[in-house]
């Protein structure tokens, strides 16, 4: 009776709907972790960025220097506050939420608005303070799940993707049916998908520690500890850009991860990560 | 026993923060020393961690005067407003001292010559402006190691205490004018100077003349200018606010080290 839906059971069709462990227990704690991790080092983040909304490259980089990326804020014709974003020489007019937003009803000069920062005014030591404590909660958290993850084979099993699924056509044909919102049934439906698998990698093995490295190079104590910070990124401004750029990677991540648990069945997703319950349709005999 | 109970605390912290996150009200509740307590054991951790990787006296990177920054921005005070500073500037600084003082054994006043004519130090280093923004520039100056050496320490000192010229915040009662403390570790680090000069030439008032301090493992804050007063204490706790600097004073990290 276990694991087995009664009311799908029930029916006469020839699929049934089982409940398959999807998520250990140790993935499903870090991965909620994580979600207030990430949330909390984003807007603090955003804080710490404000003080400063401007990013460089190279080892050096202040206000007489050439910015590519600025969130600035101008006098219009009007005398009013305008809001800008500049990449490299574009400007694109941003009042209201980049370069100048709503502070107390007055629209002021400001990098990110008000909703977007922790605190919400404007309190860099503030900012710092939740930003260094979530950003050890989260490396440990990390550490964490990279330890299980290696020892309990979590990544052999379920995010290497396997041969057949990196074969060109397979990967065509899910690039296809994700786009159609259709996603796998079934035994397929048992393992994560190619597009998951790469996705999860992408951020576990390369947008996370690229994170937390950067993170590291802006720091001047780090710098002297371990000097080949600094010459990975090519300069502690570039790690700060950089820091930026993996930031609004892991948003676009979050954004895409968030639409697709949406579409592809919110309450069985959700359940599958608080109890680790997955639901999936299967042909298979009763066991 | 204090493991079990210190591991209680971050539990119960981790569960508050994770609370103040959840209800987008963490303004408010970041203000509640329960929750700053919690949040500043993470400078602790920083401060233990990078202390325990900083062995053997590692230096900050030194570059070259290719890698100067063109123009190197000043911040801060860009010109102390005190008369009794401005009539020192207008005579060339010829008749300012450094007074080191405090647990030493022989208290020191020292003018410009005097530390001129002590062991120099050249270093060509980055500047990392808590903001975010870094400048390279090249310090000329005397190791602070130099100078406490000369006034020999006495048991029990623990900080060195910089008093500054200028007042950055006005207030009535003083308590604006600007000061930082590092400890021992740090003071007696090569890298650590009294620098008088930037850049090839005497040090410019935006910059701090006539003596500023370069704790080059460390950020843009620590970095005090326009330097009047050594002292040398056991505790900076009955200074000012008693965080052990301007900007500690007003929430920032004593380790500025991140």
């Amino acid at each position: 009776m276990d694991g087995i839906d009664r009311s799908a059971a029930g029916r006469a069709a020839p699929t049934r709907r089982v409940l398959v462990r999807r998520h250990s227990g140790t993935v499903r704690v870090t991965h909620w972790v994580n979600v207030l991790c990430f949330g909390i080092l984003l807007m603090s983040g955003l804080q710490i960025f404000n003080a400063h909304p401007e990013l460089y490259w190279g080892q050096y980089g202040a206000d007489a220097d050439w910015s590519f990326l600025a969130l600035e804020a101008k006098r219009g014709d009007d005398g009013a506050i305008e809001g800008v974003t500049r990449i490299g020489a574009l400007e694109i007019p941003t009042t209201g939420v980049l370069g100048a937003s709503a502070v107390n009803g007055e629209i002021r000069p400001r990098g990110f608005p008000n909703w977007a920062t922790l605190p919400g005014f404007r309190d860099l030591a503030e900012g710092r303070r939740w930003h260094f404590f979530f950003a050890w909660l989260f490396v440990i958290n990390g550490f964490a799940y990279l330890l299980y993850g290696l020892i309990a084979g979590h990544f052999r099993r379920d995010l290497a993707p396997s041969r057949d699924q990196l074969a060109p056509r397979h990967l065509w044909h899910e690039i296809v049916t994700h786009a159609r919102l259709r996603f796998p049934k079934g035994e397929e439906a048992r393992r994560y998908n190619a597009l998951q698998k790469l996705a999860y990698c992408g951020v576990a093995f390369l947008l996370l520690p690229v994170m937390v490295l950067t993170g590291l190079t802006m720091s001047p104590g780090m710098d002297a500890a371990l000097p080949w910070l600094v010459d990975l990124f090519g300069g502690r401004q570039s790690a700060r850009s950089l820091h930026f750029i993996a930031a609004t990677l892991l948003v676009l991540f979050v954004v895409i991860h968030l639409a697709m648990v949406f579409a592809s069945g919110l309450f069985n997703n959700l359940r599958s990560m608080i109890t680790g319950r997955y639901a999936i349709e299967t042909e298979e005999p009763k066991p | 026993m204090t493991i079990r109970l210190d591991r209680r605390r971050l539990l119960t912290g981790a569960g508050v923060t994770a609370a103040a996150a959840a209800l987008s009200a963490c303004a408010p509740l970041s203000a509640s020393d329960g929750v700053r307590n919690v949040l500043d054991m993470a400078e602790q951790l920083t401060m233990h961690a990078q202390r325990l990787l900083l062995t053997g006296d590692a230096l900050a990177r030194e570059f070259t005067e290719a890698d100067l920054s063109p123009v190197f921005k000043s911040n801060g005070t860009h010109s102390p407003d005190d008369a009794a500073y401005q009539r020192l500037a207008e005579g060339g600084f010829a008749d300012w001292r450094l007074q080191v003082d405090g647990l030493v054994e022989r208290p020191l006043s020292l003018s410009l010559a005097d530390l001129r004519a002590m062991p120099s130090r050249s270093q060509i280093t980055r500047h990392d402006c808590v903001e975010g923004w870094s400048a390279i520039g090249k310090w000329t100056g005397v190791p602070l190691a130099q100078v406490l050496k000369a006034a020999g320490l006495k048991a029990g000192a623990r900080y060195v205490v910089f008093h500054c010229a200028d007042e950055y915040e006005k207030t009535l009662d003083g308590s604006g004018r600007y000061y930082e403390s590092i400890d021992l570790v740090d003071a007696f680090h090569p890298q650590t100077i009294l620098a008088y000069g930037m850049n090839g030439r005497d040090l410019p008032i935006a910059h701090g003349a006539p003596l500023r301090l370069r704790v080059e493992r460390q950020l843009g804050y620590k970095q005090a200018k326009y330097l009047m007063r050594l002292e040398i204490v056991e505790s900076f706790a009955r200074f000012y606010r008693g965080k052990g600097g301007f900007w500690e004073d007003r929430g920032y990290e004593w380790y500025a080290g991140i």
